[in-house]
């Protein structure tokens, strides 16, 4: 096969993203899988992609649209699920299809082609530009770097919420922290993955990762080795079969994750009994 | 050399439209045992989250360890106050294994930005010892049963280096010999650390027996303070719980034949 196409700059410039992005939403898709939120991100990331075709429309940068759109969607979730006062799921299912009803009503009202609208929801990771690599760069080694830090604060902030308030680790604040770091995340990589996929690349290699081990320091490096695989994997196919990139990673991501759900070995401790084995993630 | 460590003066706590306390008052003196019982909805718990500074007061004073509840200064005095709940579900392939739940203990004290170190570690490896966990150190925490996330739980309290102990219905939900064994962890640990020890329980046959003295509550107030023998009578049960006293003694004799 005449893989020449790497040498191109826009190749070199998609493959960089993948690498970035993939750690990036990979990282992110640990906390969503282990605090148990995965409604909350994928409504987080279709407000993104409402919020970017305001910006479409309006004339404004879309990022900015989609960073406050997933920031706001956040700041009404995140109190209500906090505070548990009513079951989340419901609040997260009305604020999820507003936002798609959002999304579809600005792109009604765009006037002329709608090809950077589409481009918005499928991604075209091919299309990367230097200062798209550069904001995605800087919010990787962010997110990174936070864990990094404040790695046992969220450990413990994952393990029990109240639990790590009663000794003392300003839990609140952990969780309003990676809620804005999931808006950072679902925003630099929109372009990329698009609104309507990119959430299968936050969810899909955590919960592979997930699958394989019982450390937390192990399921963040598997994570994210999961996560830039499947962007390299489905970068490939997308050249090789002509395609869209986003769908070629998603669909990687989640072979992945079947792959790993099917030689979990936490399922085979659990394998006698009657239990669906379908991961709630999914 | 006794001194006041728990001084609340009519402290009322509200949860949206409910009254939880309505002007409690209750001193505990340091080393002392003090059993809190009452049923279900009495306020027990909230009484332990203004202990510990999770709690926000809608008037009067809580002194807690010479620190005063005021909102944003229960982190310093959190991290002196340990807290065992009730037994929680978790995930069962939770990543962490049972060592690193009970470092969490000691996460508050090394503060932000430091890593544990290897004091830390062996202060973990002593407490798994001192509850009898030792064995069970690597295994994923999701994996153990209620009673032995429970001696898990009071671990984790003891490596936080606790003044204070606070414990919230540790034996709910846990089978007859596991309460009896953590009943009897808790007051060894009690007599042997010089704590200050706070045990809320609706169910009076969880009670350690060792107690010095019985708080109970009813609606949001003290209804009755005192040593166990004077105060767990029929008669006062009976009203605590709303019960005629027959059922009480009833119930009584089959918590001894059991």
């Amino acid at each position: 096969m005449d893989l020449s196409i790497f040498e191109y700059q826009f190749m070199q410039n998609a493959i960089l993203s993948a690498f970035l992005g993939g750690i990036a939403c990979a990282t992110i898709g640990v906390f969503v899988v282990l605090m148990h939120m995965p409604f909350i991100g994928v409504c987080m990331s279709h407000a993104a992609f409402a919020g970017a075709l305001l910006g479409l429309w309006l004339g404004f940068n879309p990022l900015i649209g989609a960073f406050a759109f997933s920031l706001l969607s956040a700041a009404i979730i995140g109190p209500l699920a906090d505070r548990g006062e009513l079951n989340p799921e419901t609040s997260v299912g009305v604020i999820f299809s507003l936002m798609l009803g959002l999304a579809f009503l600005f792109m009604g009202l765009m006037p002329g082609t709608k090809s950077g609208a589409l481009e918005l929801l499928w991604g075209s990771i091919l299309t990367n530009t230097r200062s798209d690599i550069i904001f995605l760069g800087i919010v990787t080694f962010v997110v990174v770097g936070l864990v990094f830090i404040f790695y046992k604060e969220i450990q413990a902030s994952i393990f029990h919420r109240d639990m790590a308030l009663s000794v003392g680790i300003p839990a609140t604040l952990i969780l309003y922290g990676i809620l804005f770091l999931t808006g950072a995340t679902i925003t630099a990589s929109l372009r990329s993955i698009g609104g309507l996929l990119i959430f299968s690349l936050i969810l899909n290699p955590a919960a592979a990762a997930y699958q394989l081990t019982y450390s937390m320091k192990r399921m963040f490096l598997l994570s994210a080795g999961f996560g830039v695989f499947s962007g390299w994997i489905g970068l490939l196919l997308s050249y090789l079969f002509n395609i869209p990139s986003g769908a070629t990673i998603v669909v990687t991501s989640s072979v992945i994750f079947m792959f790993a759900a099917i030689f979990s070995p936490k399922r085979k401790v659990k394998g006698w009994q009657a239990k669906p084995l379908v991961e709630e993630g999914s | 050399m006794e001194s006041t460590v728990i001084n609340i003066e009519n402290a009322v706590v509200s949860y949206r439209e409910d009254i939880a306390l309505r002007g409690v008052s209750f001193r505990v003196m340091s080393e002392e045992f003090v059993g809190i019982i009452g049923p279900n909805g009495a306020g027990k718990t909230t009484l332990l989250t203004i202990v510990n500074g999770l709690g926000k007061l809608l008037s009067g004073r809580v002194s807690v360890l010479g620190h005063y509840l005021t909102p944003g200064n229960g982190y310093s005095l959190r991290k002196k106050v340990g807290y065992v709940a009730q037994v929680q579900n978790i995930d069962p392939r939770m990543p962490m294994n049972v060592r690193e739940v009970v470092m969490i203990g000691r996460y508050g004290l090394l503060g932000l930005l430091s890593r544990p170190g290897r004091h830390d570690w062996k202060v973990v490896d002593e407490m798994l010892e001192l509850v009898g966990m030792s064995h069970l150190a690597q295994r994923p925490i999701g994996h153990l049963s209620g009673g032995e996330q429970q001696r898990v739980a009071i671990a984790r309290c003891l490596a936080q280096e606790p003044e204070l102990f606070l414990l919230d219905e540790p034996t709910a939900s846990l089978d007859w010999k596991a309460q009896t064994d953590i009943l009897e962890l808790v007051k060894q640990i009690h007599d042997s650390r010089q704590l200050t020890t706070l045990f809320v329980t609706h169910d009076l046959s969880c009670l350690p027996v060792a107690c010095d003295r019985v708080v109970l509550m009813k609606e949001g107030l003290i209804w009755g303070e005192g040593s166990p023998d004077e105060l767990l009578t029929d008669a006062n049960l009976s009203q605590l719980y709303d019960m005629p006293i027959s059922a009480v003694e009833k119930r009584r004799r089959e918590a001894i034949l059991v």
